[in-house]
């Protein structure tokens, strides 16, 4: 069998029905094995969005999801793809092509030392020179992505290996002694989490992705309930823990609730389960959780005690662990701590501003909720628009919830989004994005309109890099440089006062819309927003939604850069 | 403060890449790094001398075993181990001095590899103490030039599968 036909044949073995790829001179090979094989290629139109998507595939789907680009250029335009997927433990096998082995090292046409460019965002990556190694290593490289802390894994095929023929067959097994993740956690350990959490007065739960990454939302809901703890999610975490469940105390962090984070400022006891403790979760580190004992639950060792000293680390499967603790661990209700979060989340709850006329971006959130209810996918951008769909949608089942946290990729939404709509066919998925970034993938609007893929794009339109702008106003004095997306020759060099005399937007989203052969819409008045999305939902084209919205809105409550969890700004409280 | 470390790695193309790619990228400091084949030649060991204080070991220490390529890794710190380096040393010594230099050399166990009218070239290997001891000792001669293998390193007692 030729090295192409290994490809085919191996991904078929691995159960994949879908690949997101990008033809080109090097991987020719591969895609006319494709031309009639009875996998799904969906062709989009930017190697970045082939990485997106699978990505999205992934994350709705718990799959392993695999993008194909050719050497050079279209494999480093995987490249924030590949980087987004690693720092999320994302799933994906990206397969590229490469010059033939004769011409590596001899700057040939689009080669790029692709193995080198990955190696830090991979969780491993390998370059193919015998074909006779290519069965082996598609099964490792999937096992590698799909096991332990998943991650990508790049498989970089030169072209002569591609057209070799080998008669090794694709194993069944995969072994790999440098490479042994531990799923139990130790007994002992988890025994003394349970001793942990029968002392603790004001225990809080802080629920990382892990607990999806390894399915165990129920597992977290029954200790959650059985030992009367709350649990706060990170942004990766959403959809781990019902958000309408009264343990809930939602998202903390940068952006979290205020409840959230005051209760991780009070609490006595840390569970972090399959949370890494990042800079946007604990504020200031050297005043991160002042009064609390910290047990840690996570796959990798490297998360543990990376940020912030651990007092009880159990190395092992969130849900395998969890399954172990609730075995043990003993019923108990903290009327008192329960009490004390009640009146927070009464006296703090997450809230906007109403009236001016403006559509708020908050209320289209809570509208795509209602609207689209709890079985929809949100897919989301980076900045404004991400956390206001992090703070405003209350979900409630896992992989519901797909956002770029670790690398904040722009862009990362749309693609996503299709990669969500191909997992599951009949899902109602929505893209909220920000003006900014939909317009880093808006190319893929050809792909779902040709494809037949009916994602709903909702962007929150304030003509503005919202985020950006948000931190202007509060730290730069209201210089908003290079944030406003309208700003055209004829403005003033210092402009910080936008006002409805400002010149045109560019572009007018609804004639893009309408471009590429999807329904276009645009909303400025409150009460046509249900409609429109409604309308969307009930469409069977792909959908943008432009929303004009209040242009200086802000993301509050907000812990500054750098300040502790109990500095919190903003909002209505 | 120092640690060295020693890891076994598979004997493959790239791996070195993805060892020194880890330390640069997460900010640690490689005092010394050598590598060579061990009795599997599908095997080699990275002896890495690596400076910081425990936090960052224990990273350290993770961090190489998360990699795929890293079979095993061993923590000498606190723990009975052989260390040692060989060093290549050149040496001014002209015909007034070089008997000192011979004997400085002798008392030190090293040997003198190459001799010409203005230099001599100096075999030494030891742990860091001796290595130290030695340099400073033939610094007031002139050291023209000094070439480190960097450290290896070998538990004294049988690793343990």
């Amino acid at each position: 069998m030729k090295g192409c036909e290994i490809v085919i044949e191996a991904l078929k073995k691995e159960n994949v029905d879908v690949i997101f790829g990008y033809p080109g001179g090097a991987i020719m090979e591969v895609f006319d094995i494709f031309y009639q094989s009875p996998i799904r290629v969906i062709l989009t139109r930017h190697e970045q969005a082939a990485a997106h998507a699978a990505d999205g595939y992934a994350r709705a789907s718990g799959k392993v999801g695999v993008c194909v680009a050719t050497s050079g250029p279209g494999a480093t335009n995987l490249v924030t793809g590949i980087a987004t997927a690693y720092m999320d433990s994302i799933p994906i096998v990206a397969i590229t092509g490469q010059v033939p082995t004769a011409m590596i090292g001899n700057d040939a046409f689009q080669e790029a030392d692709i193995i080198g460019i990955t190696r830090p965002i991979t969780k491993h990556n390998f370059l193919v020179r015998d074909v006779d190694d290519l069965p082996r290593v598609i099964k490792e490289a999937f096992y590698i992505a799909s096991s332990g802390r998943p991650g990508p894994v790049v498989i970089d095929l030169p072209k002569d290996v591609q057209q070799a023929s080998t008669e090794e067959k694709c194993p069944d097994s995969v072994e790999i002694r440098g490479y042994r993740p531990t799923y139990r956690g130790h007994i002992r350990q988890i025994k003394k989490v349970a001793e942990a959490i029968a002392k603790a007065e004001k225990p809080v739960i802080y629920a990382g992705g892990g607990v999806i990454i390894s399915g165990a939302h129920k597992e977290l809901r029954e200790l959650a309930e059985k030992a009367g703890i709350p649990v706060t999610t990170t942004l990766l975490g959403i959809g781990g823990f019902p958000e309408d469940h009264e343990l809930s105390l939602q998202m903390l962090g940068m952006h979290g609730t205020r409840y959230a984070n005051y209760a991780m400022v009070e609490t006595d006891l840390i569970i972090a389960i399959g949370a890494r403790f990042d800079d946007r979760v604990t504020g200031k580190l050297s005043e991160f959780a002042p009064n609390a004992r910290i047990v840690h639950i996570d796959i990798d060792p490297t998360a543990i005690s990376k940020n912030v000293a651990v007092d009880v680390p159990v190395v092992g499967d969130v849900k395998t662990v969890l399954k172990e603790l609730n075995k043990i661990v003993g019923e108990k209700s903290h009327p008192a701590w329960l009490a004390k979060i009640k009146e927070w989340k009464k006296e703090f709850p997450l809230s906007y501003e109403t009236g001016g006329g403006m559509i708020r971006p908050q209320f289209v959130v809570e509208k795509i909720c209602e609207v689209a209810g709890g079985d929809a996918v949100i897919a989301t951008e980076v900045g404004q628009n991400q956390m206001w769909a992090a703070q405003f949608y209350t979900y409630t089942q896992p992989r519901s919830f797909l956002s770029s946290g670790g690398l904040g990729t722009m862009g990362y939404g749309f693609p996503a989004a299709i990669g969500a709509q191909v997992a599951r066919p009949e899902a109602v998925v929505f893209d909220i994005a920000g003006d900014g970034s939909i317009q880093m993938n808006i190319q893929e609007l050809a792909t779902v309109v040709i494809n037949e893929l009916p994602v709903n794009i909702a962007i929150l339109n304030n003509q503005f890099l919202g985020m950006v702008r948000q931190w202007q106003e509060l730290f730069y004095d209201r210089r908003y440089a290079s944030t406003c997306l309208a700003r055209r020759k004829e403005c003033p060099k210092i402009c910080n006062e936008p006002k409805p005399g400002c010149p045109g937007y560019s572009p007018d989203f609804v004639k893009v819309a309408e471009a590429y052969g999807a329904l276009g819409l645009r909303v400025e008045k409150e009460k046509d927003v249900v409609p429109a999305l409604k309308e969307a939902i009930a469409s069977p084209k792909p959908v943008v939604i432009d929303f004009v919205v209040e242009r200086e809105e802000n993301v509050f409550p907000m812990v500054p850069a750098g300040a502790s969890l109990s500095q919190m700004m903003g909002g209505m409280a | 403060m120092k640690h060295t470390i020693s890891a076994l790695v598979e004997n493959r193309a790239g791996v070195l890449a993805r060892i020194a790619g880890l330390f640069s990228g997460r900010g640690f400091n490689i005092d010394s790094l050598a590598v060579g084949e061990t009795l599997d030649p599908t095997v080699s060991r990275m002896t890495i001398v690596v400076r910081g204080d425990d936090r960052i070991l224990e990273q350290v220490c993770k961090q190489l075993n998360k990699l795929i390529d890293v079979v095993k890794v061993l923590d000498f710190t606190g723990k009975e181990f052989v260390g040692r380096e060989l060093l290549l040393i050149k040496v001014s010594c002209t015909d007034e001095n070089r008997l000192d230099v011979a004997s400085v050399v002798d008392i030190f166990r090293g040997r003198i590899v190459d001799l010409n009218p203005k230099s001599a070239t100096v075999e030494i290997t030891g742990d860091e103490a001796k290595i130290e001891g030695f340099l400073r000792m033939l610094r007031p001669f002139g050291i023209k030039e000094v070439v480190r293998t960097g450290r290896i390193a070998m538990a004294r007692q049988i690793e343990k599968k």
